[in-house]
């Protein structure tokens, strides 16, 4: 485990410029289907569809841009809490606002 | 022998990356419950106003706030290269990804310069009578954007000021190919700044 630490202490992931570009591409067509989208009328859905692209969006950044997915897991773990303790401000939230 | 393992031997000069690394990423975890709290305040008055923020969102320019989200997710790109530049060696690259960035990032405060503006031209700014004789929803949808949009501005002013720093960084020596930890943390806050702005674009240009 020590030798393991060692390791990926000594030699980060290096991501290639090839795989920034991909994703920057990839980003820049959701951003082009949420603009899309918007000249739509979906009632409803429109905040749906832009909430869903944006949280795609960010976890591509999160992943690639941020090295999330490169990192050791527990940092993963981190970023779970902190969006669950986000989500939690929002239900209890909304359950107040909606029994109100 | 590697340095960092070298330092460890020769007893003296420690350094912890993940350390660091968990440092900001905790400090990222305060900036996401700073505007955490502010979409939270969007989120209830959108579903109070509906129909009053598809009247103000009209005002906004759905075009200049494409071309700042080409432009940050631009600029968040031109950080990540710089850090696999650093990574290889290759310090001129660096540099110059780095400089892209702070021209993006300028890039988009000037577009965010003309256009409040321009909203403050036609009299659409915080306690203009124009605003102030509008529906209660318009007047809060109006706060809002200007608050969240204003804070996000400051925080790529900042995110300029740190990666400034970072490419000084670089040119003395203290960051470099086997040290990049801190072009890391820095790049870390930028992409923070990017994905706000990629929540705050759908939610105020593209409401229809």
């Amino acid at each position: 485990m020590d030798h393991n630490d060692q390791h990926s202490h000594d030699a980060p992931h290096v991501v290639s410029y090839g795989q920034y570009v991909l994703i920057w591409l990839g980003l820049l067509a959701l951003t082009g289907i949420t603009v899309a989208l918007a000249g739509i009328d979906l009632g409803r859905w429109v905040i749906v569809t832009a909430l869903v692209i944006a949280a795609i969006k960010s976890t591509l950044v999160l992943n690639i841009f941020m090295h999330l997915k490169f990192e050791h897991r527990m940092f993963r773990w981190f970023v779970v809490i902190a969006l669950a303790t986000l989500a939690i401000f929002f239900i209890l939230l909304f359950f107040d606002y909606a029994f109100h | 022998m590697k340095p960092s393992e070298s330092a460890v031997h020769a007893g003296h000069h420690h350094r912890d990356d993940t350390g660091s690394k968990i440092g900001m990423w905790l400090f990222l975890f305060t900036e996401l419950i700073l505007f955490g709290g502010m979409f939270l305040a969007y989120a209830v008055y959108r579903l109070q106003y509906p129909n009053e923020f598809k009247l103000a969102a009209i005002e906004l320019d759905a075009l200049v706030g494409t071309v700042n989200t080409i432009i940050l997710l631009t600029s968040s790109l031109t950080v990540a290269l710089s850090i696999t530049a650093i990574q290889e060696g290759k310090k001129h690259l660096a540099q110059i990804m780095l400089g892209m960035t702070q021209v993006l990032a300028l890039a988009f405060l000037v577009n965010k310069y003309f256009e409040w503006s321009h909203k403050f031209e036609v009299g659409l700014f915080p306690q203009s009578d124009v605003l102030l004789s509008k529906p209660p929803g318009e007047i809060i949808y109006f706060g809002l954007y200007y608050v969240m949009t204003g804070l996000h501005a400051v925080h790529v002013i900042i995110g300029m000021a740190i990666l400034a720093v970072m490419m000084g960084f670089i040119a003395s020596g203290r960051i470099a190919k086997d040290n990049a930890v801190r072009l890391e943390l820095g790049g870390l806050y930028w992409h923070l700044v990017d994905i706000i702005w990629i929540f705050l674009f759908p939610l105020f240009y593209l409401i229809h």
